[in-house]
């Protein structure tokens, strides 16, 4: 029988210690002196904790996930590739791991250098003038995407007039936040009946109030915009910008650049595309590359180059400003680079070409067990429909959830919104053929099952650490930090004080 | 190269399993104008033996690589224990993805609750999030949410606040909106404050330790904001919250800040992470990810992601933040290294990073043309007046293998002699003493 699995605060006591840390080697002196008036804690409910109980502790907790490493996982729009592990080991060398962002420019040639590399290989990957590395994720990308964008209009004396953002009904939820973020009001523009862009509702829309639209491309059924050089050109007709969510650049590396389609800038996912790991919900990055008009807007500071030096240039007057406490994710973009140096063009084309291929090849195969709402050939993902199962009292969930049971993460499902009981599949070019077929014979078995023992998916998963969980009890309890034992009491006198002052002020 | 696995003729298989002849048939929809011109002008490919070269040489032309820091300024060189980076490192957290299937990511889940929990505790708030994107945008987040919350519009900073942090704010706000108290002998003059407040405020924010290192007067602070109906976020270093009543019990209704310093490499600045704190009554109108305890079928403890209606991808223009991705990894790291540290741990390295910071400031003091501008009590870092430009001492410091300070004139040209200097734990007798030779040996030039 196994130990039920604990909580850090429920093992230990006192007297279990952590590593050692060194006595002090400078003349002691009382806190009291030093840090004369300050009021300090007179508690700190931590854990006691030895070494080894730490250590059981995070690999009992590890073995329960799931991870790239260990199995497939096909996340529509998450790229979930590959990662490299020389790409970790570069990010973790002393010089880069502890060079520290205010040692000054020239203590930081080779950080610099690694910035500077990394942007204007983006900038030729994307076919734009420019690139910014602060945005620590794609929505921040987004936002200050927007933000040069606001400022472009102003310039031009546009900024109080153009305040519209249109947005495909089959965008990311991403995109209307990072529009409302900034101010903007988000006009949603309904897909045509090829789930890609209705030209006629696209020229409807525009006018002299829009400052941008915000295109996915392929899209989020993975369908590329046939379009897509005419919509571009009537949104510059209008006087709008045209940007790019880059979620799914890893279907037009090497194949085609945003920049040549039209675009006037874009966020780069480089934990979609360039493979760096995902770390369980982050860090990603999202730098932005921009055409050469909107130079002048990108935060500050910008890597200049001065003969074989690189220096930090704050003196920008129309920057939109900084955006993050540093230069970005420094680390993630250090393994970007050198993802993308290890590929050089020739790898990179091979990217697309067999997410691509990949992608196909499951969608051929998987349309004749689940409904294929739009028939065309896809590019690097694909979206089925699991509505034909709902006789069966079979939900998408249900699919989800029993494909769990056969050691594959699920797809992205009820995304996107355009499509009912959608299941987006994005296999990624890093996946072999076998891989792929294991995954479809999964999938077939579980449409065989919801045909004729739909309890066995209404019941899944069942071999995972933790049978299904109630996510409704969850957010009616919102127990959202633990119990200290033997504190229980002081918690709930805490809870019962706040309660008495909701609402102030 | 690439990193995939495909032969001619399993290519050939697929193709004909999907119906076409040959590749470019799948391209259909792609215009032909569309498509690449020409080959991209990028370098590589490389081996990994070529990239550990490039790197290598990038990596030596860093003075991270062999130089003694006496950094700060909001990035701290704190020791990170081996048996963190052997668990943060493995597969199993860092290859996973966002835990939105539970059933197979409850390691990933379950530490995000240990953090919330941790955070929790140590700022004195009811709850905590699993992580946002740094401290600033943490900043920025805690003013949008007192904005909204309160229906007022006019946002507070006071003080020595880092000036990255107030830069981002400025960003976030877009010029408007935003109201500066100086800071007066390096802290927050309590009659400044008052003078700034009014009915129109949303929120006060203040750092404390602040960016020169110095303790405000919490208390003080949350009574004056509270007096005028505005909320109060208070920017914390974590590392000195182990030791400082926590702002969370005397009132600061968010307690941000960053949390590089728990067991996070400097790593140039990013990835960082941001932590958000707050009181129970603010919970829906927080930003990002927060994980909940709840039961599967069997009865059995198992965690979720709750509240997913505040967030993007299902509220979207409604959302309380459009953030997505966040510092998942970082925030794990920082789990385990307060569980490695723990309750006499966590008080241990603050206390070692005040005594030592206190010694190299009475050294520093002691020499001929240096001084300490500020008489406030400091926490790990303080400011020092210098005799000669801080950028020259800075230059001669590296030189000897020290680098000894941030040089605070690339914030203000008049603080163009001062250093921003912090000592952490991993600092020795010795090492101060070698930076007090730099500082010794630059004076007398100046």
């Amino acid at each position: 029988m196994s130990l039920e699995r604990r909580l850090l605060i429920e093992q230990g006591g006192p007297g279990h210690r952590g590593p050692a840390l060194p006595a002090c080697d400078v003349p002691v002196r009382p806190l009291a002196e030093l840090l004369r008036g300050a009021r300090l804690r007179t508690a700190l409910e931590f854990p006691q904790v030895s070494e080894p109980e730490v250590v059981r502790h995070f690999i009992e907790l590890s073995v329960l996930n799931h991870h790239i490493d260990r199995g497939f996982y096909p996340l529509g729009s998450c790229t979930m590739k590959h990662n490299p592990k020389i790409n970790d080991e570069l990010a973790s060398l002393p010089g880069i791991a502890l060079a520290h962002p205010l040692a000054g420019d020239d203590a930081s040639q080779g950080a610099l250098r690694i910035i500077h590399d990394l942007s204007r290989t983006l900038a030729e990957i994307t076919g734009f003038a420019a690139v910014t590395t602060q945005p620590a994720a794609g929505a921040q990308g987004e936002a200050v995407g927007l933000m040069m964008i606001r400022a472009w209009h102003r310039a031009r004396g546009e900024g109080e007039r153009r305040r519209k953002v249109l947005v495909p009904d089959s965008a990311h939820g991403t995109n209307p936040a990072s529009v409302h973020l900034v101010g903007y009001e988000t006009v949603t523009v309904a897909s045509g009946s090829e789930a890609t862009v209705d030209l006629h509702a696209l020229r409807a829309a525009l006018d002299d109030s829009v400052a941008a639209i915000m295109l996915t491309v392929p899209n989020t059924l993975g369908l590329f915009e046939p379009e897509i050089l005419e919509v571009t050109r009537l949104a510059h007709e209008a006087g709008a910008q045209a940007y790019l969510d880059g979620a799914n650049l890893n279907a037009l590396v090497g194949l085609a650049r945003p920049g040549d389609l039209g675009f006037d800038l874009m966020h780069i996912n480089v934990h979609k595309t360039f493979s760096t790991p995902h770390g369980g919900g982050g860090p990603g990055a999202g730098p932005v590359a921009v055409a050469a008009h909107l130079e002048p807007f990108l935060p500050v500071p910008v890597v200049t180059e001065h003969g074989d030096r690189l220096r930090w240039d704050h003196d920008r007057p129309r920057s939109v400003g900084r955006v993050h406490s540093f230069y970005g994710n420094f680390g993630i973009l250090a393994r970007a680079l050198a993802y993308i140096l290890t590929h050089g063009e020739s790898g990179l084309s091979r990217v697309s070409r067999t997410a691509i291929l990949n992608a196909n090849y499951l969608m051929r195969r998987l349309m004749a067990s689940y409904d294929l709402p739009h028939e065309a050939h896809c590019m690097h993902e694909f979206v089925l429909s699991g509505r034909g199962l709902r006789k069966h009292g079979v939900k998408t969930l249900d699919v989800a959830k029993r494909l769990l049971d056969f050691g594959v993460h699920a797809p992205t499902v009820y995304f996107p919104l355009i499509v009912e009981e959608a299941l987006m599949i994005e296999p990624t070019e890093t996946e072999t053929l076998d891989r792929l077929d294991h995954f479809a014979a999964a999938m077939e078995r579980i449409a065989r099952e919801a045909r004729e023992s739909p309890k066995i998916l209404q019941d899944a998963p069942t071999t995972t650490p933790n049978s299904r969980l109630d996510e409704a009890r969850a957010a009616r309890e919102l127990k959202l930090r633990w119990s200290v034992p033997g504190r229980e009491a002081s918690v709930a006198a805490a809870r019962s004080a706040e309660r008495q002052t909701i609402g102030r002020p | 190269m690439s990193f995939v696995g495909l032969s001619d003729s399993e290519e050939q298989r697929m193709l004909r399993a999907i119906g076409v002849g040959s590749f470019e048939e799948l391209l259909a929809a792609v215009p032909k104008q569309a498509r690449l011109q020409k080959p991209l002008a990028i370098d590589g490919p490389l081996s990994e033996i070529e990239l550990r070269r490039r790197f290598g040489g990038n990596a030596r032309a860093n003075a991270a690589e062999s130089a003694v820091s006496f950094l700060g300024g909001g990035i701290y060189d704190h020791y990170i224990p081996s048996a963190l980076n052997a668990l943060a490192m493995r597969s199993e957290f860092a290859t996973a993805y966002t835990p939105y299937q539970p059933e197979v990511a409850q390691g990933t889940l379950t530490a995000i609750f240990e953090f919330q929990s941790l955070i929790a505790e140590l700022t004195g708030c009811d709850v905590a999030n699993a992580s946002l994107y740094d401290g600033a945008t943490a900043a920025v987040e805690a003013a949008l949410m007192a904005r909204s919350q309160t229906g007022r519009a006019r946002v507070v900073a006071a003080g020595a606040i880092h000036p990255h942090v107030l830069q981002v704010l400025t960003t976030y706000l877009d010029g408007r909106d935003l109201t500066l108290v100086a800071e007066r002998g390096g802290q927050v003059a309590a009659e400044d404050l008052e003078a700034a407040l009014g009915p129109d405020t949303a929120c006060v924010l203040y750092q404390h330790p602040n960016f020169f290192g110095l303790l405000e007067s919490p208390q003080t602070l949350h009574k004056l904001a509270h007096d005028a109906g505005a909320l109060v976020i208070a920017h914390c270093d974590p590392i000195a919250l182990a030791l400082l009543e926590p702002p969370g019990a005397t009132g600061a209704d968010i307690v941000v800040g960053e949390g590089q310093c728990l067991g996070n490499s400097p790593s140039f600045g990013g990835p960082l992470l941001g932590y958000f704190a707050c009181r129970a009554s603010l919970v829906r109108r927080m930003p990002g990810r927060l994980a909940a305890e709840t039961v599967d079928r069997h009865g059995r403890r198992g965690f979720v992601l709750t509240l997913q209606t505040r967030e993007q991808h299902i509220r979207r223009e409604k959302a309380t933040s459009n953030i997505c991705t966040n510092q998942g990894l970082l925030a794990l790291r920082a789990t385990i290294y307060m569980g490695l540290l723990g309750r006499e741990g966590m008080r241990e390295v603050a206390e070692l990073c005040v005594q030592k910071t206190h010694h190299a400031a009475l050294l520093a003091a002691a020499i001929p043309g240096y001084r300490l501008p500020y008489d406030g009590p400091f926490f790990r870092e303080f400011v020092l007046e210098c005799p000669a430009d801080a950028a020259a001492i800075a230059r001669a410091g590296i030189e000897r293998g020290i680098l000894p300070g941030v040089d605070l004139g690339r914030f203000r040209p008049e603080w163009r002699r001062r250093l921003l200097v912090a000592v952490t734990e991993q600092r020795s007798a010795s090492e101060i003493e070698r930076w007090a030779d730099v500082l010794r040996a630059a004076g007398g030039k100046g």
